[in-house]
């Protein structure tokens, strides 16, 4: 190697390609524009290190590089163009950053010299993402690419990840310059807090053993810490009860004796009774969102709480917290247990006083487990089991948004963390299907699912190209219920059955599309084809369309109405 | 009365930052009532000086995510007890025969200035803590203010008494 302290002169394109090969980076998700030409020609350089994927519309590469770092834990990378590219893109980053996903999106920006002139292809890229990104640039040097490079990898992916948009004109693509890839970041203004305080992890240990009703409230900030080892063995330690937000699903087995199920508006009876009964509530990583409260002052009201979060900024947001902690929650976790050690007798002790407690929310889970019925007509829930049982809980599942979400999130049982992949808090429609293309290439040999539903699928039913260009053999299971099924939950429930726009009068026979793109379309018209169809899917290595047409009034039960508290459940 | 809050915001002295502040702010439907924003001594850092009023709660929310912005250093809520603060006032009179000798005597007991004159308006220059200024505004106010202009409240702790 050569030492002198003479560095190698490249283009700002070579330079931002290698710098994201020192990254790591070897995928990236885009679309070329005008604006990053120069980037996409040299790209064609670095086909051995850098595969970039070719979606069908920039929303697709947001997500594809969202479900990538969801299922991988690596931050995802996009690159598009200015202007439109950058805007296609805003759905995909807002929903990266409400549910906390690390990812770099590179957007082109017409020359330095026109910049804030309405240029052709021209917007206002790091105005319009200022609110739903962690962090964004705008460049102006190509003596600063390299070093913004450097930082934004290391804020989306550290602290609570989020997403880092970097957005360059084009004419620094093509000046020269040398590059010298920085050894470390200073940032006098970003440093997270990885270590819980130490008074504070004492208190809640001594809270935790005198606790006659402790319940574990987890969520998604278990996955992105990586810390469901931890936080298994602190459950176990202490017979502790579990229950968990969307996002956190995976974080703690779902056949595990001590988990309940998820809380919330569709939550479990057992986990919103055993909330609101609590003596003390450990959040791990969650963040009190309205839909997992309900009517946020009856939440927990009979509870202490604690709160471990690297955010404190999600501390005490919603809801009065006793002992706050903030910190790296498998960090946090890893204090607690060695403060435990030790404490032999007073744990078993806890175990014993708490028997009761764990026998009372059995009980409410045996009076009201999550039911359906079976009928002539496909129940959703019914596929959503038997996608479960038929890829043992190992595949990865994404979901768009709507009773197909929430059917997922009850009836799969999720075993593993980044096994689901959904779009918690934005609520996104047509998330799913492109974030399991992101899932498939981060997880060759997975299988991955999307568990959509017949509106969400069709807003980005385009990537299905994509699916098929890469061999990406993703399993799309429609629960076609012909509706915007959880829009017409609600106007069923609180607008007397005014079905105002929510019926899907024209879909397109989704078998048929399937095979115009080059895929496999497999339809399931009633119960008993159900199981072949799946078997029939995961035995081909193709992306594959399943439409199961279902029961097209089915409910998602159980449901707390809007404003009441969480134990005002509607059952089924 | 929602109280006054003032917060002492140190940044990177960046483009785009002001924006990120206020823009917090905005997105809650908080008003500032004045910012000040000037370089301090270290290179490539700038000072906020906010003022604010509304609900504490709320307040305490915005400074958890201002100190979230990768580009906010460090903030503060100074509190009437431990800080100093001053505001400047620019103060356009209508000045007749019958007001030159008013405004000349309030303009004494304020302690203020006149930095300009022409036939019929003076201009008054006043520096001093909230308080004074409303008072100064408020005995000016019948003789005629054609024009007023504040800097906003800059702030800074007080030092330690030493014991
Ligand atoms: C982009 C977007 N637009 C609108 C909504 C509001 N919304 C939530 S669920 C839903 C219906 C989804 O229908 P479908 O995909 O068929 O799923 P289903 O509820 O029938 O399972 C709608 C329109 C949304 N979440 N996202
Ligand atoms: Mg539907």
């Amino acid at each position: 190697m050569n030492h002198s302290t003479k560095k190698e002169l490249m283009t700002g394109s070579r330079i931002i390609i290698e710098s994201l090969i020192r990254e790591g980076v070897d995928t990236i998700f885009g679309y070329p524009g005008g604006a990053v030409l120069n980037i996409y020609d040299e790209l064609l350089n670095y086909e051995d290190k850098l595969k970039h994927i070719l979606v069908r519309h920039e929303q697709g590469a947001a997500h594809a590089a969202d479900g990538y770092a969801r299922a991988s834990g690596k931050p995802g990378v996009v690159l598009v163009t200015s202007g439109p590219g950058a805007t296609n893109t805003i759905t995909g980053i807002a929903t990266a950053n409400m549910d906390s996903v690390p990812m770099i999106i590179i957007t082109g920006q017409v020359p330095t010299n026109l910049i804030g002139n309405d240029a052709f292809q021209e917007a206002d890229t790091v105005g319009i993402t200022r609110p739903c990104t962690k962090h964004n640039y705008l460049l102006r040097d190509i003596k600063d690419i390299a070093k913004t490079i450097k930082e934004a990898f290391y804020i989306a992916s550290t602290g609570r990840p989020g997403p880092v948009l970097i957005d360059i004109p084009k004419d620094i693509t093509s000046n020269v310059y040398e590059f010298d890839y920085p050894e470390t970041v200073e940032l006098k203004g970003y440093s997270p807090t990885y270590f819980g305080h130490h008074i504070q992890i004492l208190k809640l240990v001594e809270e935790i053993l005198k606790a006659k009703k402790p319940l574990l409230y987890i969520g998604g900030g278990v996955i992105s810490s990586n810390a469901a080892d931890e936080l298994k063995e602190f459950a176990e330690l202490l017979d502790l009860p579990i229950t968990s937000t969307l996002m956190g699903l995976g974080g703690f087995p779902s056949n595990h004796a001590l988990f309940f199920g998820m809380l919330g508006m569709h939550g479990t009876y057992a986990a919103n009774m055993a909330i609101s009964d609590a003596d003390f509530i450990v959040a791990i990583g969650a963040r009190f969102d309205d839909r997992v409260t309900g009517k946020v002052e009856e939440f927990g009201k009979n509870a202490k709480f604690a709160h471990i979060d690297i955010d404190p900024s999600s501390i005490g947001k919603n809801v009065k917290i006793d002992i706050p902690v903030v910190g790296d929650v498998k960090s946090v976790l890893s204090s607690l247990l060695e403060a435990l050690s030790g404490k032999t007798e007073k744990i078993s002790s806890g175990r014993y006083d708490r028997l009761g407690w764990l026998e009372k929310i059995n009980e409410w889970k045996y009076e009201h487990p999550l039911l359906y019925k079976m009928s002539d007509t496909i129940k959703p829930q019914y596929v959503i089991e038997k996608i479960y049982e038929l890829t043992g809980g190992d595949a990865v599942i994404a979901t768009e948004v709507g009773q197909n979400q929430m059917w997922t999130a009850q009836f799969y049982k999720f075993k593993y963390p980044r096994t689901l992949l959904t779009s918690g808090g934005l609520g996104t429609m047509g998330y799913g299907f492109p974030a399991a293309i992101g899932a498939q290439i981060a997880c060759p040999d997975k299988v991955v699912f999307d568990i959509a539903g017949d509106g969400s699928i069709q807003m980005n039913i385009q990537e299905l190209a994509t699916a098929v260009q890469y061999n990406l053999p993703v399993k799309i299971a429609i629960i076609n219920n012909n509706f915007l099924g959880m829009i017409r939950q609600w106007q069923e429930l609180f607008y007397h059955k005014r079905y105002s726009s929510s019926e899907m009068n024209v879909n397109p026979d989704f078998v048929k599309l399937a095979e115009a793109y080059g895929a496999v379309g497999l339809r399931a018209k009633n119960p008993d084809e159900v199981v072949p169809v799946i078997e029939e899917a995961l035995s081909i290595n193709r992306p594959v369309i399943m439409d199961f047409v279902v029961d097209r009034e089915e409910g998602v039960y159980p449901m707390v109405v809007p404003g009441a508290p969480i134990t005002g459940m509607l059952l089924v | 009365m929602e109280k006054t809050h003032i917060l002492s915001v140190l940044v990177e002295n960046e483009s785009g930052v002001l924006t990120r502040v206020a823009g917090l702010f905005s997105a809650r439907g908080f008003n500032i009532d004045s910012i000040c924003v000037a370089k301090t001594l270290e290179k490539n850092e700038s000072k906020m000086i906010i003022a604010t009023s509304g609900d504490a709660q709320i307040l305490e929310q915005i400074t958890k995510q201002l100190n979230r912005l990768v580009n906010v250093i460090k903030v503060q809520e100074l509190t009437g007890e431990d800080s100093v603060t001053r505001e400047t006032v620019l103060i356009k009179i209508n000045a007749d025969e019958t007001t030159k000798g008013d405004i000349f005597r309030i303009k004494d007991i304020f302690g203020g200035r006149i930095i300009d004159m022409s036939r019929n308006s003076y201009t008054l220059e006043a520096i001093g803590s909230e308080g004074k200024i409303e008072s100064l505004i408020d005995v000016l106010r019948p003789l005629g203010i054609k024009d007023i202009v504040k800097t906003g409240i800059i702030a800074i702790q007080r030092a330690k008494k030493s014991n």
